[in-house]
């Protein structure tokens, strides 16, 4: 595919969004492009004294990267600790199973319950949108380490923490790593989503849910373009880091 | 360094429960610097002799000695060589023969030292920071015997190490394993199914029977090296090993 059909499609996205703003006449439903990108372009503005585009990004930013490190400071040894262990993952992995499939949204509730309106609400949200595919990925990801590999270490003598230190963890880490890039990504969602809880006054999720409360939509899509590419961008630098440390995987043998 | 195996035996327990007789009253001595190979049929038990004796298993019962002092689990005094993706994919080269050296914490100047010598002795010196898949597969198992080797160990033990090989490679590799074994005076236990094989490497072949494991025979090779696979005494005792799988294979199907 040559580069510039990659953008045939969003440029009659585009045009077909200004054609329809044009027609329909109300900037309350659809603005136009030009009041968009006017938000876009001045992205150290303060918005309606809510702040910039850049200071509310930068708060979602800062409370994703805090929970999500929570998460994986809790998933990761976890999930090795289960992957080498077929009595603890038998013992933890009904719960797991259980809790897995709830959307860290549905989580809302209790942490209103639990940790009122503020900080540790947010990041609670975005500590379980990151912990379940960290964990999966990593128990996978350590189940699936050659016997060979871990045999080849035993026989040098290898005592249990060389075994972990010097083969589970860099075999699994491809898996580990593909678990932190889907981590993200949640992660990422559950934080715009859990940054319009009531209560809260900044942040991305806060700024668009606030451009639809003042009747200035053109703030909600430009603060939605800036949460599409900030998770892009992130996950963009993630592949970078897989293409670069994991490209071993898959030419192993 | 001398290898003592002494009435071992192995039970498993098979998939309904019940007990399968692996390995029977297996005993064996190996003499310091020989080179032996297992030679049997797939099912034989020879690879988990090889395991046993390296550790990787338990018996049910018997015991092995290296040099009179017994031996339970993984030996310093040995090293293993799997059939085929043991390396590291994550390490280059240089850094999988220093694993074994690693595991031991040997300091780095006394590893990149090991590591030059052995990289040099499997002739391997230029590919020092390439990946393991970079490498063919010959090349990769020269390295997991520079791996085994760095430790210093007494003796080698290979599972079919060249089993995954083509045909020229194969030869190739036996005719340089003859090489490092005469430079570095290793014992070195390999097991193989291919006859051929075991004549030209082994001092002394022993055939196990299928089912449970127990040795055949044992058959000194006492022809000069390098050996010929085309001379009348090669082709000879080839014949006469040949013979005695077959043997152990009907007596199997008699059953």
């Amino acid at each position: 595919m040559r580069w510039y059909t990659k953008l045939i499609l969003p440029i009659i996205l585009i045009f077909v969004w200004e054609v329809l703003a044009i027609l329909i006449g109300n900037e309350f439903i659809l603005p136009r492009i030009e009041s968009v990108i006017e938000v876009l372009f001045r992205p150290l503005a303060n918005i309606f004294g809510q702040g910039s585009l850049v200071e509310n990004s930068a708060v979602s930013v800062f409370r994703v990267l805090l929970g999500f490190f929570i998460g994986l400071l809790a998933a990761i040894p976890l999930g090795i600790f289960m992957g080498r262990s077929d009595a603890l993952e038998e013992f933890v992995d009904p719960v797991i199973q259980v809790l897995r499939p709830i959307p860290p949204i549905a989580w809302l509730p209790l942490a209103l319950a639990w940790f009122k309106i503020g900080l540790a609400g947010i990041i609670f949200i975005i500590f379980i949108g990151a912990f379940f595919p960290v964990l999966i990925n990593t128990i996978d990801g350590v189940k699936r380490v050659s016997r060979t590999w871990i045999e080849t270490a035993c026989t040098f003598g290898a005592k249990e923490a060389q075994i972990l230190s010097k083969v589970v963890v860099p075999a699994a880490m491809p898996d580990i790593w593909t678990g932190l890039r889907v981590g993200f990504g949640i992660a990422w969602m559950s934080v715009v989503a859990a940054e319009m809880l009531p209560g809260t006054s900044s942040g991305l999720g806060f700024l668009i849910l606030f451009g639809l409360n003042i009747g200035q939509l053109q703030v909600t899509i430009a603060g939605m373009i800036v949460i599409g590419l900030i998770g892009l961008g992130i996950d963009y630098l993630m592949k970078r880091v897989e293409m670069r440390y994991f490209g071993w995987k898959g030419l192993e043998k | 360094m001398r290898l003592c195996v002494q009435h071992l035996t192995k039970e498993f327990t098979g998939t309904r429960g019940e007990r399968v007789l692996a390995l029977s009253d297996i005993s064996l001595d190996i003499e310091p610097k020989e080179f032996i190979c297992l030679l049997g049929p797939s099912g034989c038990g020879k690879t988990t002799l090889l395991r046993i004796i390296g550790g990787l298993e338990q018996a049910t019962s018997g015991c092995i000695a290296i040099n009179s002092h017994h031996v339970s689990g993984p030996d310093p005094m040995m090293a293993m060589i799997f059939q085929e993706y043991s390396l590291f994919p994550w390490r280059t080269i240089r850094d999988n023969i220093a694993f074994g050296l690693e595991i031991r914490n040997v300091q780095r100047e006394e590893r990149e030292e090991a590591v030059d010598t052995y990289l040099s002795l499997v002739g391997l010196t230029e590919f020092a920071e390439s990946y393991p898949y970079e490498l063919s597969g010959g090349m990769r198992q020269r390295v997991a015997v520079a791996r085994a080797l760095a430790i210093n160990p007494g003796i080698l033990l290979m599972d079919e190490p060249f089993g995954a090989l083509d045909a020229q490679t194969r030869n190739m590799m036996q005719r340089e394993l003859l090489d490092i074994w005469q430079k570095t005076k290793k014992t070195i236990i390999f097991v193989t199914h291919s006859v051929d094989e075991a004549v030209f490497l082994a001092d002394r072949i022993v055939v196990l029977t299928p089912r449970p494991g127990t040795i055949r025979e044992v058959i000194p090779i006492d022809l000069p090296r390098p050996r010929d696979r085309t001379s009348e005494d090669f082709l000879r005792i080839r014949r006469f090993v040949l013979s005695l799988i077959d043997e152990t294979m009907a007596t199997r199907e008699d059953l």
